[in-house]
């Protein structure tokens, strides 16, 4: 029987360039979609996955769990590491721990990243009518 | 077809103000002097996802209504809460925010604006230990030695190096841009010969690129200013720095803490700290207390992780610890273009610059307690008012489940996550495209936006609208007192 192979990870969200963009385009844009609903990897991480650039991951946390793009991460070494641009994506999945002084966990928590080729990413639509049933 | 020039823009804490403008039949068709995500602002401010009419949820749908039918719902809605939660407010003028305080204390909410999940924290650590700073004019001109920390310029606020740090040509310390293109050149060269020798040898694995640099790399040794960057990997303003130091995730307060050490020549008894060798960071304390006038500008790598504000406060007091030995500023790279003014304005309005509450009659501020994610997570809300933000997207997934069980109102230009998640959408202009207004730039200078076109027919300012639902709740309020008054007699 395959085991399932999940890796541990720390979760950081943050701005990229190209979420700025999509942002100001319109967040109902196709250039916010792509520019959020991804998750950049370190390479040796994603090789050790068996998870090949622009597939399908799923992101766990205590907090919630949801489908991204994997995407090698092009300027440095960065094992154990996962980035997800700021939105409505990261944050199904970002804790809310806030440690009494108003600001949540953003950066720097526990994740897991497993492989999942079969599963789709969801529009802003569907992941708020999924989350919210709106 | 008209030019406008000296335009500010209306995106990050920068507020660029060399913007030029073509306008051509009320609409602006070419951006000059703008970075990519202002270009996308000017050019796709009147998109498709444009909101043009206010909607109202009605059988689980948002339909349009009159102007009238929405500021009378809202306002009732507000009129009738216990505690309700006025956010956002970091993308609207100064004008409106005022507005905004004036509303809150009406209906006795709780004020908070976006600092309270972006440099919420750098406030209190500067209320812990004060802050030396300056304005962006003087780092201009005088800083030799920029440092960005948990932070990337190159893509939340793009011009920054251009404009204000590296790559601006001060009236006392020159424009690295040359120098950094030659390093560039030099990089390709590097990564040709590299190329050429794996093919020579036939290794197919590539050396990876970490900060395992040899020592303090040369162009730390170089004249003119200089750039460190301390982050948690390597980000494009990384790679345009001279010394790049990748601390591990929720470490930099050590960091920072062995920086103290050091530059009071002090040792330490570790061979690394943070996951960067004690020997590079003596390269680094050398640096520090050897440039003539310092500066670290910081971001969410340290509000938001581990340690939150006291890594603010940690840096605010290496930067005093480095006033004894040189000249050192520091500075928190705020994000929205006028969150710094949605502070300013409630703090002049009510003393406090974020969370505030007026349920008691008189502003109150207790971070933890009365900052709105906290209300949100203790399901303590009846109502909302969201303004210029977007916490449908920013806040975690159970602070906006909490937030839609109760009614939700929006105003917005976009329909962005929580105009959808919305009970009640208002459609707002563009505040600096459409409507003029004040708004404060990160290092606390206040600088006029302009009004390049007309708004779309009905779509009014946030000033107006605010003021609308101000004065219907004061209707509704003096009515039911009249009422009350009437069945106690």
């Amino acid at each position: 029987m395959m085991v399932e192979q999940k890796l541990k990870v720390t979760l950081l969200t943050g701005r990229t360039i190209e979420q700025g963009v999509g942002k100001e385009k319109g967040k109902a844009s196709k250039e916010y979609f792509d520019a959020c609903s991804m998750c950049y990897m370190d390479a040796d991480d994603m090789k050790n996955l068996g998870v090949k650039n622009n597939t399908n991951i799923l992101v766990t946390t205590p907090d919630g769990s949801v489908v991204l793009r994997a995407v090698k991460y092009p300027r440095s070494a960065t094992p154990g590491l996962i980035y997800i641009p700021y939105g409505p994506w990261a944050n199904a999945i970002c804790s809310n721990r806030t440690t009494s002084i108003g600001m949540p966990s953003f950066k720097g928590t526990p994740a897991e990243v497993q492989p999942a080729l079969d599963q789709k990413v969801m529009t802003m639509e569907e992941l708020l009518k999924s989350e919210f049933g709106r | 077809m008209s030019i406008v020039k000296s335009v500010t823009c209306p995106i990050c804490g920068c507020l660029c103000d060399d913007i030029e403008l073509t306008v051509e039949k009320n609409e602006v068709v070419k951006v000059r002097n703008g970075c990519a995500i202002c270009e996308s602002k000017f050019l796709g401010y009147k998109g498709h996802h444009r909101i043009k009419t206010p909607l109202m949820r009605k059988d689980g749908k948002l339909v349009p209504v009159s102007m009238d039918e929405a500021v009378h719902a809202a306002a009732e809605i507000l009129a009738n809460a216990n505690y309700p939660i006025l956010y956002g407010w970091s993308s609207t003028s100064s004008e409106a925010q005022r507005i905004g305080v004036e509303l809150t204390e009406e209906v006795g909410g709780i004020m908070d604006n976006t600092a309270v999940v972006c440099h919420g924290p750098s406030i209190l650590g500067v209320q812990e230990v004060g802050i030396p700073t300056c304005t962006l004019g003087q780092i201009r001109h005088r800083a030799d030695l920029i440092i960005y920390w948990g932070c990337d310029p190159w893509s939340a606020h793009p011009r920054h190096l251009e404009r204000y740090t590296s790559f601006t040509e001060g009236r006392f310390e020159n424009s690295q841009w040359k120098s950094y293109m030659q390093k560039l050149k030099a990089q390709a060269g590097q990564k040709k010969l590299e190329s050429a020798a794996r093919i020579e040898i036939g290794s197919t694995h590539p050396k990876p690129q970490t900060c395992t640099l040899p020592g303090m790399p040369q162009s730390m040794n170089k004249s003119g200013r200089k750039l460190i960057v301390v982050d948690v990997r390597k980000s494009m303003s990384a790679e345009m720095a001279d010394y790049f130091i990748q601390v591990q995730p929720n470490k930099d307060y050590e960091l920072m803490q062995a920086l103290r050490v050091l530059i009071t020549d002090g040792e330490l008894d570790v061979d690394s700290v943070a996951g960067v060798p004690v020997e590079y960071l003596k390269d680094v304390a050398n640096a520090l207390v050897n440039c003539e006038f310092g500066v670290i500008f910081f971001g969410m790598g340290l509000t938001q992780t581990a340690g939150k504000f006291r890594n603010i406060e940690i840096a605010i007091q290496l930067v005093r610890d480095l006033n004894s030995r040189t000249k050192f500023t520091i500075m928190p790279m705020r994000g929205h273009f006028n969150v710094t003014g949605a502070n300013i304005v409630s703090a002049w309005q009510s003393g406090y610059p974020y969370g505030v509450d007026f349920s008691m009659g008189y502003p109150r501020y207790n971070p933890g307690e009365t900052t709105c994610m906290d209300v949100l997570l203790r399901e303590e809300n009846d109502a909302s008012l969201v303004i210029a933000s977007d916490p449908g997207a920013n806040f975690p997934k159970k602070a906006v489940e909490n937030m839609i069980k109760h009614p939700l109102i929006v105003i917005d230009p976009h329909m962005n996550a929580t105009s959808m998640l919305g009970d009640i959408v208002f459609p707002s202009a563009f505040v600096g495209i459409e409507v003029e207004g004040t708004a404060y730039r990160m290092d606390h200078v206040p600088l006029p936006l302009k009004k390049v076109v007309e708004p779309p027919k009905g779509v009014f300012s946030d000033e107006e609208i605010l003021t609308r639902i101000l004065n219907e709740v004061r209707v509704i309020k003096a009515s039911s007192k009249k009422l009350s008054k009437k069945v106690d007699a």
